[in-house]
């Protein structure tokens, strides 16, 4: 169990998060929730590509006759952090819209009122 | 009433994802590692690169990097659209 | 928003060249050290965010345009895709530059090296190309967020 920690944080990042997705009423604390569940997810897949005692997969000035740690985790978590990152623009920008229009980040209120 | 419930749901759903954090295979010994081992050797004599993540995302897999500049672009866009009835 | 007081607009006037020049850096030597076109655009994209929140929004209207930005994210998508289009004899995406002799095309050493700043073939312009998309990116969503933000109040002192 000590040997799994990694993955035993990455499990608490999901959890804490979907607990702030479904028990919060704020808009912008479900913006953060939405947020850690992200980022939690990333976590997870850059600790799947590692190997005991091994350097990073770069070529330039690096100990020679050693392992290196797998190099295709690291490439598909890039492209995930940018769409995180535009998920994460259009969640606010969408909640500011809401704000000038109702008045209210409540998200009971903004059900109810019309127009 | 619906607090329990989604209570009970969400203890239900964490257990679960706890149990199988502790069962996962152990940490720094992946099992299958061509395709990866294939990178680390033939990067440098194919594309002259020396840093073998950038030719995974640039050169081995560019079509991936052209989606997501479109995913970025395609946020810009809908970002600048919605704050364009706002008037002063 | 409101700007900020006068040490840190001074310590923002002195820094954010450095910011900028410190990203470029980490965009061009993506195919040396780690790094690359994402990683450097967004570093050289918070110096803009620096220059926003320490002189106030309705101040910085003189000097960050929407225009300027809107124009190199453009310009460097444009990029990108026709560096994709250009090794079309092959396939789609083919490095045409490597090993070839060209303008970035020599050989690298294999096995541990100091770095070559002439290897690497069109990675090097298609890193170029996707840091200055990022960067314009950043700006924009930023600027356009900022003053979007100033219509709920009421008149306020700048």
């Amino acid at each position: 169990m000590i040997g799994n920690l990694a993955y035993v944080a990455v499990v608490i990042f999901i959890g804490l998060g979907i607990y702030s997705l479904m028990f919060k009423k704020n808009l912008i604390k479900i913006a953060i929730g939405i947020v850690l569940i992200e980022n939690g997810v990333n976590l997870f897949l850059i600790t799947l590509g590692y190997r005991k005692g091994a350097v990073a997969p770069i070529y330039t000035q690096s100990p020679s006759g050693q392992a290196m740690v797998l190099p295709t985790p690291q490439a598909l978590t890039l492209t995930s952090i940018v769409i995180g990152i535009a998920t994460t623009a259009l969640i606010l920008s969408i909640a500011m819209i809401i704000y000038k229009h109702y008045g209210t980040l409540d998200t009971d209120q903004v059900r109810r009122l019309k127009g | 009433m619906k607090k329990i419930i989604f209570g009970i749901a969400f203890i239900i759903f964490f257990s679960f994802l706890v149990v199988s954090a502790i069962n996962m295979r152990t940490f720094g010994e992946p099992t299958l590692s061509e395709m990866d081992d294939y990178f680390i050797e033939n990067a440098q004599s194919e594309t002259g690169a020396n840093n073998v993540v950038t030719s995974i995302v640039f050169d081995y897999r560019g079509f991936d990097t052209l989606g997501e500049a479109t995913v970025l672009f395609t946020a810009v866009v809908g970002v600048v659209a919605l704050f364009r009835g706002v008037k002063k | 928003m409101k700007g900020m007081s006068r040490i840190v607009k001074t310590v923002t006037n002195f820094v954010y060249g450095f910011i900028i020049i410190f990203g470029f850096y980490i965009i061009v030597h993506g195919h040396l050290t780690p790094g690359g076109g994402f990683q450097g655009g967004a570093v050289a994209g918070s110096a803009f965010a620096l220059l926003l929140v320490s002189y106030g929004s309705l101040n910085s209207k003189k000097f960050l345009k929407d225009d300027i930005f809107s124009l190199f994210e453009n310009f460097g998508l444009t990029l990108f895709i026709i560096l994709g289009f250009s090794g079309l004899g092959i396939t789609f995406f083919y490095n045409f530059l490597a090993n070839s002799g060209g303008w970035f095309g020599d050989a690298a050493l294999i096995g541990v090296n100091p770095g070559d700043m002439n290897t690497g073939g069109v990675i090097p312009l298609m890193n170029i190309a996707v840091g200055l998309e990022v960067l314009s990116a950043f700006g924009v969503i930023v600027l356009t967020m900022a003053r979007g933000a100033e219509f709920t109040k009421k008149k306020e002192k700048s």
